[in-house]
C-alpha cells in the first residue's frame, strides 16, 4: 500500500498546478483557502511568507469581525488561521471564533471549532473556560457525534479547575452502549487523571470495570491510566497482574477482531503497552513475574514473522524480560532473539538491536561476545547513529582491560559528533570513565592527545548558554566545568587560548555570590591546569585573583592568594611544580608557605584556624548556617561522611568495576571528585517525587551464566568472525577488526580473572546496596515494623491473644456486677525481661504511635460505649499521672467485646512510657488475665491494680544548644536527605508549623528557626543522637538528618513523613 | 547530571512530543504538538528537525538524536513525516505508527496526495486526533480511527 502512496505523491508536482484533484475538487478553486493554500505553495522565501500571512490575517481579522460572516465561512476561516499559526504567525484574533463555532455550528463546524481550539490554545489559557458550557451542553446532547466531539476535545484539554463540573456526566458515560463513548471517556477520565489525579481517586472501580469491558477498545483506553498508575504505584496494582497476562495472552493468541491486526499483527501497540505495564509489575517481584513467564515467552515466539513491527514487540518483549524478576531461562531466549536484530541488513533493526543489547549487556556483558564482530562493524558505521549506539553499548561493558579503548572511541566519536547533548553525555561518560579507572587520569596526555580544541569549545558554548531549569543548570555547568578540567589536562597545544576562554567565562558568566559553590569548584580546577602550564598569561592571574580577594568565601580567598603567590615568585613555582608540572607533588603541608605565614602574622593577620574550629566560631556568632557545616569544608573533611558509607566495600576499583556491570552510576558519583557532585550521588536515591526506583539492571542478580553462551575464548572469537567474513571486504580490515575486538572484548568473557571478579562482586555489591535501597523507602517501613513487631506489635497482638483466651474460659464462671479486672493477675512470660537495652535500635521507634494507627481503628471500635474510658486515665500511676500524654488508643478492636485493649504514651524526663490499658467492658468480672510478651527489648513494669503500664522507649527530644550543635552534626558521618511536606497552619509560617508538629508529634526538640531553616534534634533513650537540618525548599521542607548510627536517620525520616501525612 | 537526568527519563512514561508532516523543501504541511511548545519558537524547531532528517542518507537509519529527544522519520515520496519521541519510547513502533497513519489516509482519501492533506487539513487533524491523544497512542484500528470522521462526512451530504 506505501508503494501506491509513494507513486502519487511523486506524482504531485504536475497535480499542484491542476485544481482536479479529489481533494482539492471540493473547494472552489476562487475561494479564499484555495487561495491562501496556492500562495503558500508558490512561496519561495521567508520573506515572501511574512508578507502574505500578514495579508491573510488582516483579511481574517476584518471578516470575523463583519456580522454578515456565515458560520460556514468561519469554519473556512478557521482553517485559514489553522494554516497562520502553522507557519508561527499568531492568530489570535480568530481564538474566541473558533470558541463561538463550536459554541454555535452545526455538528460539522462544531467539530471544527473544537479542532481549532485545541490547536489554538493550551491547558492554561483562560479562553478555555468559555468552552466549558459548550462541551457540557454537548455532552448532553442526544447526538452522538456530538458527544463524541466533545469527549474527543476534553480529553485533549480542559481546565483542571472546572473538571468537578462535568466529571459526574462523562462517568456517566462510562456506560454508554456505544463503545465508541465509553472509550473516549475513560481517554477523557485519563487526562483528568493527568493533570489532577485527586479528582478522580474516587472512581479507580470504574477504571477496573473498564479494564474488563467486553469491547477491546474501551479496554485498552483504560490500559493508559493503568501504565500510569502501576508506574507510579507498582505495589497498589499487583493483583491485576492476572488480568494483564490474560489479556496480553489473548492478543496475542489472535482473539481480537480481525480490524485490530496491523499487517496481520494482532494489536501491535496494544501489546507494546501491556508489556510495559508487566514490566513495572514484575520489577524486582518474584512472585509477580513468575506469573508472567509463560506470557513472554509466548510473545517471544509468537512475534516471529519479518515485519517491522514484530521487531518492535520483540524489542519491548526483550526490555520486560530483562527489567522483571529473572529467569535464566527466558533471559538466554530473549538474548538469542536480539541476535535477529543485530545481524539483520536493515539498518532500524540493527539500530533498535544495539539497543537493546545494552540493556542485556547491563545484566551480563557476556552476551555481547557472540555479537562482537557486528559491534566492531557498527563503531565504524558511517551513520553517526548507530556509532553512538554501539559506544553506549560499549559504556556498559567497559572494565578495567578494556577502557582504554573505548575512552579512546568515545574520544574518537566526540570529534565528529556536532550534537551538543551527545557531545556532553559523551563526555561525561568518559569523564565518569575516568574517575572509575584511575590510571586513565595518570595517562591523560597519552589519552586526550587526539582531542581537537572545538571540543572544549563547544563545551564553553554550552557553559555560556545555560539550560533552562536552573537547578539542572547549575548541575550540569559544574559537571561540565569538571570534564572540561579533564579535557584541559589533556590539552597542551591549545590551553592557553581555552584557558582564557574559561577564565573569561568565569568571570562574566558566573557571578561569585550566585554560584559559590561553583567558583569554589573552579579554583582547583584552575590551579590544576596552572601546574600543567607556565605563568606566562601572569595579569590575568592576577586580576583573577583579585576578583576572588573580595569574595566573602574563605576557601576562595584562600586560594586565591596561593594562585597570587604562585604567580608571583618563580623559583618558589619552581619548587612547588616538578618537572613534570603535576600537581602530586605539590607539598601538602604547605611547608614552603611557613615563611610568609609568620610574616602575616607578625603583620597582625589572625592565626590559621582548622575548619572545624572555625565552624564553630561561626556557629556561636551566627546562630545557624547552611554553610558552615556543608561547604565550606575543605573536600577531605566533608566527604568523611560519604566515605564511611563506603567503608564496608573492599576496594575501590572492585567497586567501579561492579558498578560498571550494573550501569548504576550511583557509586560512580559517589566516589566523585567534587562534595557537589558526590552529594548528587547521595541525592539520588530520592528523587523529586520520593524514592527513585532502582535501575531495573540490578534485577538480576542470580542470575547463572548461561552455560551456553559461555563459550572458551578462542571459540567465542572464531565463530562470529566466519559469520561477518563473508560481509568483511577483505582480509586486512578484517584482522584489524579482530584486534579491535580483541582489545575491546578484553575481560568481558568469563575466562578473564577480572571480570569473573567483576561479575562474582556484582553479587555482594547488591547486596550490599540493597539495603541501603530500600533501607530508604520500604526498607525503612520494614526496619521499622519489624522493630514494632518485637515491641508492642506483638506484645499488644499477644496480650491480646492470650487474655481473651484466658476470658474467654473465665467469663462464664463468674457472676456478674462486679467491678472490673480484679486482683492477681497472672503474667507468663516465656522468660525474664531484660531492661531495654541502650539505644537498641528496635526501641527507638515510636512504635506506640506507629502502631495505633495501623492496628486500631476507632471508627471501627465495637465496643460501642464506654463509660470507663474516663475512669481508664485517671487509672494512670500517680508517678505518670502529671506528666503530658497522648490520647487513648484503642489497640485492637478484639474479637471479645468485653475486653478492651488501649494504650496511651506518657512522655517522661528520661522514658517513653507506653501504658496498655486491659480493661474489661462486660459486666462480669475476672480473675485471671493470662499477659504474655514475647519481646525482649521491653522494660516491663506491671502495675497490679487496674492497669499494667508498660514501658517502651521512644526518641526523646534533646536539648542541645546551637553551638553544641553544630559540633555534633560534624562528628556524625551518616546522613541522609530527603523532602518533606510542608503543613500550612493558620498564621505560623510553614516552617514552624511543620516543625511543631514534627515536635508534637514525634517529640523532637527543635533547636532554633532562623528564617527559612531551623534546626531539630533528638536523641534514642538514653542513646544517641539524630540531628536534623530543615530547610524551606519552594514548598517542600529539605530535611537533612546527621546522625552516628546508621539506620537511625532513615526510620527517623520514615516517621517524620509518616507524622506529616497524618498531621 | 547527564546520567540523572537519563535515569529520570527512564521513569517517564514513553511518549510523542510531536508529529511533523513536512515536504522536501522543508515546508511544514502539518504540525502538531503534544507537548507545550510556543509558537514563536515552532518555525525554528521545525527547521532544525527538518535539517536533520532530510540530510541524512536512504541507508542510514530512520531514528535522529535531537537535543534530549529522539526524531523519528519515514518519507513518503516527496513528504517527510517527523515524529518527535521521548528517549523512552520505542522508536520501531513509532515508525510503523507513522505507516499506519498513512494507510489510514490512504483508505480515507483513496490515494493520499500532499495536496489532498492541504486541502483537508482540518480532516488529517481530525483523523490524527483520533489516532494521538496527549502524547500516548490511543488507536490504531483504521475503521475505528475514520468512523467518527465518515459520520460527520455522511451529516454533512445529508445537508
Amino acid at each position: 500500500m506505501s508503494d501506491v502512496v509513494e507513486k502519487t505523491l511523486s506524482a504531485l508536482p504536475s497535480l499542484l498546478s491542476l485544481d482536479s484533484n479529489a481533494g482539492a475538487g471540493k473547494l472552489s478553486s476562487t475561494s479564499k483557502l484555495g487561495n491562501l493554500i496556492r500562495g503558500i505553495t508558490e512561496l519561495t522565501s521567508k520573506h515572501d511568507e511574512e508578507k502574505l500571512i500578514k495579508k491573510e490575517l488582516a483579511a481574517i481579522k476584518e471578516q470575523v469581525a463583519s456580522p454578515n460572516t456565515t458560520m460556514r465561512q468561519m469554519k473556512e476561516i478557521m482553517v485559514r488561521a489553522i494554516y497562520c499559526e502553522m507557519l508561527g504567525y499568531q492568530a489570535s484574533v480568530s481564538y474566541i471564533h473558533a470558541i463561538k463555532l463550536a459554541q454555535q455550528g452545526s455538528v460539522l463546524e462544531k467539530r471544527l471549532g473544537y479542532l481549532a481550539v485545541s490547536l489554538f490554545l493550551n491547558e492554561s489559557d483562560e479562553f478555555l473556560l468559555l468552552l466549558v458550557n459548550t462541551v457540557l451542553k454537548d455532552l448532553q446532547s442526544t447526538n452522538l457525534n456530538e458527544v463524541c466531539m466533545a469527549l474527543t476535545a476534553v480529553s485533549q484539554m480542559f481546565p483542571k479547575d472546572m473538571i468537578p463540573a462535568i466529571l459526574p456526566i462523562v462517568e456517566e458515560k462510562l456506560t454508554h452502549p456505544k463503545e465508541v463513548i465509553r472509550r473516549k471517556a475513560v481517554l477523557a477520565l485519563y487526562k483528568f487523571y493527568l493533570i489532577a489525579p485527586n479528582q478522580v481517586q474516587h472512581i479507580h472501580s470504574k477504571f477496573r470495570k473498564a479494564l474488563c469491558d467486553k469491547d477491546p477498545g474501551v479496554m485498552t483506553a483504560s490500559l493508559h491510566i493503568y501504565l500510569q498508575l502501576v508506574k507510579e504505584s507498582p505495589e497498589s496494582y499487583k493483583d491485576l497482574t492476572v488480568s494483564f497476562v490474560t489479556i496480553l495472552r489473548q492478543v496475542v493468541g489472535g482473539k481480537l477482531p480481525m480490524d485490530f491486526n496491523y499487517h496481520s499483527v494482532p494489536a501491535p501497540w496494544l501489546q507494546i503497552q501491556l508489556l510495559r505495564i508487566l514490566a513495572y509489575l514484575g520489577k524486582e517481584d518474584q512472585g509477580t513475574s513468575e506469573m508472567m513467564y509463560d506470557v513472554l515467552e509466548e510473545s517471544l515466539r509468537r512475534a516471529e514473522m519479518n515485519h517491522n513491527i514484530t521487531y518492535a514487540i520483540l524489542y519491548e518483549c526483550v526490555k520486560s524480560i530483562y527489567t522483571v524478576y529473572p529467569k535464566a531461562e527466558l533471559l538466554e531466549k530473549a538474548a538469542k532473539c536480539i541476535g535477529n536484530f543485530v545481524l539483520s541488513p536493515k539498518i532500524n533493526l540493527k539500530y533498535l538491536g544495539l539497543k537493546a543489547l545494552t540493556y542485556v549487556v547491563a545484566q551480563d556483558p557476556n552476551l555481547a561476545l557472540p555479537h562482537q564482530m557486528t559491534i566492531i562493524e557498527c563503531l565504524d558505521h558511517s551513520d553517526i547513529i548507530i556509532k553512538r549506539a554501539t559506544l553506549e553499548l560499549l559504556f556498559r561493558i567497559t572494565n578495567a582491560q578494556n577502557v582504554t579503548v573505548i575512552v579512546e572511541k568515545m574520544l574518537e566519536f566526540l570529534r565528529q559528533s556536532s550534537n551538543d547533548y551527545s557531545t556532553v553525555d559523551l563526555v561525561g561518560k568518559v569523564a565518569e570513565l575516568a574517575e572509575k579507572y584511575p590510571f586513565i587520569k595518570q595517562d591523560p596526555l597519552n589519552l586526550c592527545n587526539g582531542m581537537q580544541p572545538d571540543i572544549p569549545n563547544n563545551f564553553l558554548r554550552l557553559l555560556a548558554e545555560g539550560f533552562d531549569s536552573v537547578e539542572e543548570d547549575r548541575q550540569l555547568r559544574l559537571f561540565a566545568v569538571d570534564s572540561y578540567v579533564l579535557l584541559l589536562q589533556g590539552e597542551t597545544a591549545s590551553l592557553p587560548q581555552c584557558f582564557l576562554q574559561v577564565i573569561s567565562w568565569v568571570r562574566t558568566k558566573v557571578p561569585i555570590g550566585l554560584f559559590p559553590e561553583l567558583s569554589r569548584y573552579i579554583f582547583p580546577s584552575i590551579l590544576l591546569i596552572f601546574s600543567y602550564y607556565i605563568f606566562s598569561y601572569y595579569d590575568v592571574v592576577l586580576m583573577f585573583s583579585f576578583e576572588y580577594f573580595g569574595s566573602l568565601d574563605t576557601v576562595l580567598r584562600q586560594r586565591a592568594h596561593e594562585l597570587m603567590i604562585l604567580s608571583q615568585d618563580a623559583g618558589l613555582r619552581g619548587r612547588v611544580l616538578s618537572a613534570e608540572g603535576r600537581l602530586e607533588h605539590v607539598d601538602s603541608s604547605l611547608s614552603f608557605l611557613d615563611g610568609h605565614v609568620s610574616e602575616a602574622l607578625a603583620a597582625g593577620a589572625a592565626p590559621y584556624k582548622p575548619p572545624h574550629q572555625r565552624q564553630e566560631e561561626l556557629a556561636h556568632e551566627k546562630a545557624l548556617s547552611l554553610e558552615p557545616y556543608g561547604l565550606s569544608l575543605p573536600v577531605s573533611l566533608s566527604t568523611c561522611s560519604i566515605t564511611d558509607r563506603l567503608t564496608d566495600r573492599q576496594s575501590p576499583t572492585r567497586l567501579s568495576i561492579s558498578s560498571s556491570v550494573s550501569g548504576n552510576s550511583t557509586e560512580l558519583s559517589l566516589k566523585g571528585g567534587s562534595t557537589t557532585l558526590k552529594l548528587d550521588g547521595v541525592k539520588r536515591v530520592w528523587g523529586k517525587e520520593g524514592y527513585l526506583v532502582q535501575q531495573p539492571k540490578e534485577v538480576v542478580e542470580e542470575t547463572p551464566l548461561p552455560p551456553t553462551e559461555l563459550p572458551s575464548p578462542l571459540g567465542s572469537f572464531q565463530s562470529p568472525v566466519s559469520q561477518t567474513q563473508t560481509a568483511s571486504p577483505g582480509p586486512e580490515p578484517d584482522q584489524e577488526r579482530q584486534q579491535l575486538a580483541s582489545s575491546l572484548f578484553v575481560g568481558v568473557g568469563t575466562h578473564h580473572s577480572v571480570c569473573l571478579m567483576g561479575r562474582t562482586e556484582a553479587a555482594p555489591q547488591r547486596f550490599r546496596r540493597k539495603p541501603k535501597g530500600t533501607g530508604s523507602s520500604s526498607g525503612t517501613s520494614e526496619h521499622s515494623s519489624n522493630s514494632s513487631h518485637s515491641s508492642s506489635g506483638t506484645a499488644a497482638g499477644n496480650t491480646l491473644d492470650s487474655t481473651t483466651a484466658a476470658t474467654g474460659q473465665q467469663i462464664s464462671q463468674h457472676a456478674l456486677g462486679h467491678p472490673p479486672v480484679n486482683g492477681n493477675p497472672i503474667v507468663e512470660t516465656p522468660g525474664p525481661l531484660p531492661p531495654v537495652r541502650d539505644g537498641g535500635v528496635a526501641a527507638e521507634i515510636p512504635t506506640g504511635h506507629t502502631d495505633s494507627g495501623t492496628l486500631a481503628d476507632p471508627n471501627e471500635d465495637p465496643v460501642p460505649v464506654r463509660p470507663r474510658d474516663l475512669p481508664l486515665i485517671s487509672h494512670l500511676p500517680a508517678e505518670l499521672s502529671g506528666l503530658a500524654r497522648s490520647k487513648l488508643t484503642t489497640l485492637c478492636p478484639g474479637p471479645d467485646p468485653g475486653l478492651a485493649l488501649s494504650s496511651c504514651r506518657v512522655y517522661k524526663e528520661d522514658a517513653l512510657v507506653l501504658v496498655v490499658f486491659v480493661s474489661n467492658n462486660s459486666d462480669s468480672t475476672l480473675h485471671r488475665v493470662a499477659l504474655r510478651f514475647t519481646s525482649k527489648q521491653l522494660e516491663v513494669l506491671f502495675q497490679t491494680n487496674t492497669t499494667f503500664p508498660i514501658r517502651f522507649s521512644e526518641n526523646l527530644p534533646l536539648t542541645v544548644s546551637t553551638g553544641e550543635y553544630g559540633k555534633m552534626w560534624l562528628s556524625f558521618s551518616h546522613d541522609v536527605k530527603q523532602n518533606l511536606r510542608l503543613i500550612t497552619a493558620g498564621d505560623q509560617s510553614p516552617l514552624t508549623a511543620t516543625l511543631d508538629t514534627l515536635r508534637d508529634r514525634l517529640h523532637l526538640h527543635v533547636v532554633d528557626i532562623i528564617g527559612s531553616e531551623g534546626i531539630v534534634a533528638c536523641r534514642l533513650l538514653r542513646g544517641q543522637p539524630c540531628l536534623l537540618h530543615c530547610r524551606v525548599h519552594a514548598d517542600s521542607l529539605a530535611v537533612w538528618l546527621r546522625s552516628p548510627i546508621p539506620e537511625f536517620p532513615d526510620s527517623l525520616l520514615y516517621h517524620c513523613q509518616k507524622a506529616l501525612a497524618e498531621a | 547530571m547527564c546520567v540523572r537526568q537519563r535515569n529520570r527519563l527512564h521513569l517517564e512514561v514513553a511518549m510523542i512530543k510531536f508529529l511533523l508532516m513536512v515536504n522536501k523543501q522543508g515546508q511544514t504541511r502539518l504540525s502538531k504538538y503534544y507537548e507545550k511548545v510556543d509558537i514563536g519558537k515552532r518555525p525554528a524547531l521545525e527547521a532544525d528537525v527538518v535539517k536533520g532528517c532530510l540530510s541524512r542518507k536512504k541507508e542510514q537509519c530512520s531514528f535522529v538524536e535531537y537535543k534530549d529527544f529522539k526524531l523519528v522519520y519515514r518519507q513518503y515520496a516527496a513528504l517527510f513525516i517527523v515524529v518527535g519521541i521521548s528517549d523512552t519510547e520505542n522508536e520501531l513502533s513509532i515508525y510503523e505508527l507513522v505507516h499506519n497513519f498513512v494507510e489510514v489516509l490512504d483508505k480515507y482519501f483513496g490515494h493520499v496526495s500532499e495536496l489532498d492533506i492541504m486541502f483537508n487539513l482540518d480532516k488529517v487533524h481530525i483523523i490524527l486526533d483520533e489516532m494521538i491523544q496527549n502524547g500516548h497512542i490511543v488507536e490504531t484500528n483504521r475503521n475505528r480511527i475514520l468512523a467518527p470522521l465518515l459520520a460527520l462526512d455522511k451529516m454533512a451530504e445529508a445537508h
